[in-house]
């Protein structure tokens, strides 16, 4: 007989077996989702979930679908987030700080109090990755910020009204198409295909009796 | 920390690691491939498919849990749908959020169309964002398109519609740089080099990446873009059902809001179904890795409207779903972790089949060692085998896994297994619809004129078994390319007087038929309700 929690969903009471996550519990209990239910496997932020263990002071964030649930538990799940999104055009934008200054200025009423690190769900340095973007350091900010799903957990406890998850996916968007390095082998390919440089050869397979396409398969050289 | 009844057999794979590692598996012979597949991958169970008897592709089989569904009712009926005061009407309506379906509304909004998303969840649910191990691009000097052609056109069983997968390869340089123009940030050295990798089945390395969250950092910027553009993007809003006009032609969708229930009709100039896969369809009662919504909603669609399918009868099992612990049971272990020298090991910690073989060949690999061979580990769910992650460290060094695979790090870490220094259990898992609805090279339906397919929900780009690596660009090339041409197509497109008749005359089949079914579809979601797992 597999063992039995007790958890509180919205406040209400049901009896669940201890090895469920928190997702799998609420469909245990009888929940079919909608809201707050993606891709079940922590990538996409859909379920971000509060709770606090009772008798315990700390209020804690997770991810319905990546954490277990515990004997009195007590959920509420955040399936949205009024998270702000500023409009901008990329292929205009400004590259340095100047473009925080102008979008989300609030980033600069930060008051350090951590609370979205603490939040985070993907436990990244959260409050860390709004200093760099401050300062126009994307690159920094970018891969800080590299793993976060937008849950959205880190701007609810945030007093200064900071939506971070879209800054960091300004400064990421610009790192990737302004700063980061160029690719030359990548240019020179499409240049070549634009040239029609593989149009005989793609040609010349397409015609191809299958026997000797696979011949070509079953005999290719492997690079190591 | 694995409990006391895995210790003797990580004792065994850690005994034999250094050796394991110097080890270079044979590839199988051709012969020996055809030989595996048929006597172990799930596509060759005779008895998990059935034979459709209406519809398009009547007498050909496909999984029974789909043919449940193509052949079952609609959930409305003509009569109950007031066509003649349309809630919106737009040049293109793309159907679905993902990866295909933002990338073509994009394309079609350049172009200068109307164009609206409606999406049953909300914009980036989808199996893109759950796409690891990365995207396949044949732009390295040793590389070419048609390298990059044959070794897709072999590793799917010389089954592909070529002039599908040359687009793909042809397309695929040119889809990276405009991912990386958008700003999506790929694994570089210092000098722009793209950093590349092998996938299973690849003669080069050419699998450009974006540490373990390729898909997710492709989408996130993909649905920035098209919240930038200002795009409508009608979210938790299934099509139910297509909306042909007089003369066949495909000119919008009824459109159910997921929450309220309420039914609302969208017009439409040219459609694009970008639905995605199936994985929660459960085919064989496997685990899947794919998102919550994934049940096949866009091949009903386009059946029911009488677009043909193409290779419905495969699926890709990924060979490395996780099989412990069971909270993660059926997630997906990318590719990427074999990429970077992990092998697979069965119980007595041999290694049993060289860990770059294509998926169908792994996953029947597995399965066979599990079962006939008897050299699975019980996990508790069942069996899998070790896949021997501190090998990577070994070979790449320390901080390597932190590094390139942080989201695999995370998702064990979160159990306490530490896969820097522990191997993980896995075993195949439901990952992708190798079939879907026939299209020509523009992306349009190869019967049903005006109505386009980009994404998973197109079948015959990969044949009967898709390389890693080749979905995620494979969504971005066709849908794009499905984007341009239904805003072209658009431009001329009159639009006749709207009908649902498809669906009346599809109910007289099943009538006609004699098929008694309770069932009705598009499945929208599966239902967990009161169950433990999964």
């Amino acid at each position: 007989m597999e063992k039995m929690v007790n958890i509180f969903l919205f406040g209400k009471k049901y009896e669940v077996p201890e090895n469920l996550t928190i997702m799998t519990a609420m469909e245990y209990a009888g929940y079919q989702l909608v809201r707050g239910c993606g891709c079940r496997n922590g990538f996409c932020g859909a379920c971000a979930t509060i709770y606090r263990i009772k008798g315990d002071k700390e209020l804690k964030a997770c991810l319905a679908c990546q954490t277990k649930v515990e004997d009195n538990m007590y959920i509420a799940t955040l399936p949205f987030f009024p998270l702000v999104k500023q409009v901008y055009d990329i292929e205009k934008v400004k590259t340095n700080e100047a473009v925080m200054m102008q979008l989300y200025p609030e980033i600069y009423a930060c008051v350090g109090c951590n609370a979205c690190t603490k939040a985070c769900t993907q436990e990244l340095n959260v409050m860390q990755y709004i200093a760099y973007a401050q300062r126009g350091d994307f690159e920094k900010c970018a891969e800080e910020s590299f793993d976060c799903v937008m849950c959205g957990v880190c701007s609810s406890r945030c007093p200064a009204g900071i939506s971070h998850p879209q800054v960091a996916m300004l400064a990421r968007r610009i790192n990737g198409k302004y700063l980061a390095p160029g690719c030359g082998h990548l240019e020179d390919r499409v240049k070549e295909i634009k040239d029609g440089d593989f149009k005989d050869l793609i040609e010349a397979l397409m015609q191809k009796p299958v026997e000797e396409l696979k011949e070509l398969y079953n005999t290719r050289e492997i690079e190591k | 920390m694995y409990s006391e009844k895995f210790q003797k057999s990580i004792a065994a794979v850690e005994a034999a690691r250094a050796q394991n590692i110097a080890y270079e598996p044979q590839r199988m012979t051709a012969q020996e491939k055809i030989d595996l597949l048929a006597a172990y991958h799930p596509d060759y169970r005779k008895d998990e498919f059935t034979e459709l008897t209406i519809g398009p592709n009547k007498g050909e089989k496909v999984p029974t849990e789909l043919a449940e569904m193509l052949q079952a009712h609609s959930r409305i009926t003509a009569d109950s749908v007031d066509l003649s005061n349309p809630d919106y009407d737009v040049d293109v309506l793309v159907i679905g959020a993902g990866g295909a379906g933002t990338s073509a509304a994009i394309e079609a909004h350049e172009a200068g169309a109307k164009v609206m998303i409606v999406t049953k969840l909300r914009m980036g649910d989808a199996n893109t964002m759950m796409a690891e191990g990365g995207i396949q691009a044949a732009d390295k000097p040793n590389d070419s398109p048609a390298i990059h052609f044959v070794d897709a056109f072999g590793g799917g069983h010389f089954a592909a519609k070529r002039e599908l997968l040359s687009k793909l390869v042809c397309d695929a340089p040119e889809a990276i740089q405009w991912l990386s123009n958008l700003g999506v940030e790929f694994d570089k050295e210092a000098d722009g080099t793209m950093v590349t990798t092998h996938g299973g089945g690849t003669s080069r390395k050419r699998m450009h990446a974006c540490k373990d969250y390729s898909g997710a950092e492709i989408m996130r910027t993909l649905r920035d873009e098209v919240l930038n553009r200002e795009i409508p993007v009608v979210d938790f809003t299934s099509a139910i059902e297509l909306i042909l006009d007089e003369n066949g032609n495909a000119a919008g969708a009824v459109l159910l809001n997921m929450e309220t229930k309420d039914m609302l009709v969208a017009k439409a100039k040219t459609v694009i179904i970008a639905t995605g896969g199936a994985g929660r369809m459960h085919y064989q009662g496997f685990p899947t890795s794919n998102h919550y919504g994934a049940t096949a909603d866009g091949l009903v669609l386009g059946y029911r409207a009488g677009a043909k399918l193409l290779y419905a009868d495969t699926l890709q099992y990924h060979p490395t779903g996780a099989a412990y612990p069971e909270q993660i049971f059926g997630a997906l272990v990318t590719e990427k972790v074999r990429s970077l020298g992990a092998k697979l090991v069965n119980t007595d910690g041999t290694v049993f089949v060289h860990p770059l073989e294509t998926r169908d060949v792994c996953a029947a690999a597995i399965i066979r060692e599990c079962n006939d061979r008897g050299n699975g580990i019980e996990t508790g769910n069942g069996l899998g085998v070790w896949l021997d992650t501190p090998m990577i460290e070994a070979i790449g060094g320390e901080g390597t896994i932190e590094k390139r695979i942080p989201a695999m790090m995370r998702m064990f870490g979160k159990y306490g297994i530490d896969i820097r220094k522990e191997p993980i259990l896995v075993y195949p898992t439901l990952h992708y619809q190798n079939g879907g609805l026939d299209i020509t090279d523009d992306g349009q339906t190869t019967n049903v004129k005006n109505l386009f397919v980009a994404g998973e929900a197109v079948g015959g780009i990969h044949g009967r078994n898709r390389l890693m690596g080749n979905s995620l660009l494979d969504i971005i090339v066709f849908g794009r390319t499905a984007g341009k041409s239904a805003a072209k197509a658009a431009q001329d497109a009159v639009v006749g007087s709207l009908t649902l008749d498809h669906v009346t005359k599809f109910e007289a089949e099943i009538a006609a038929a004699g098929i008694e079914t309770e069932a009705i579809s598009p499945k929208l979601l599966p239902n967990y309700t009161n169950k433990a797992n999964i």
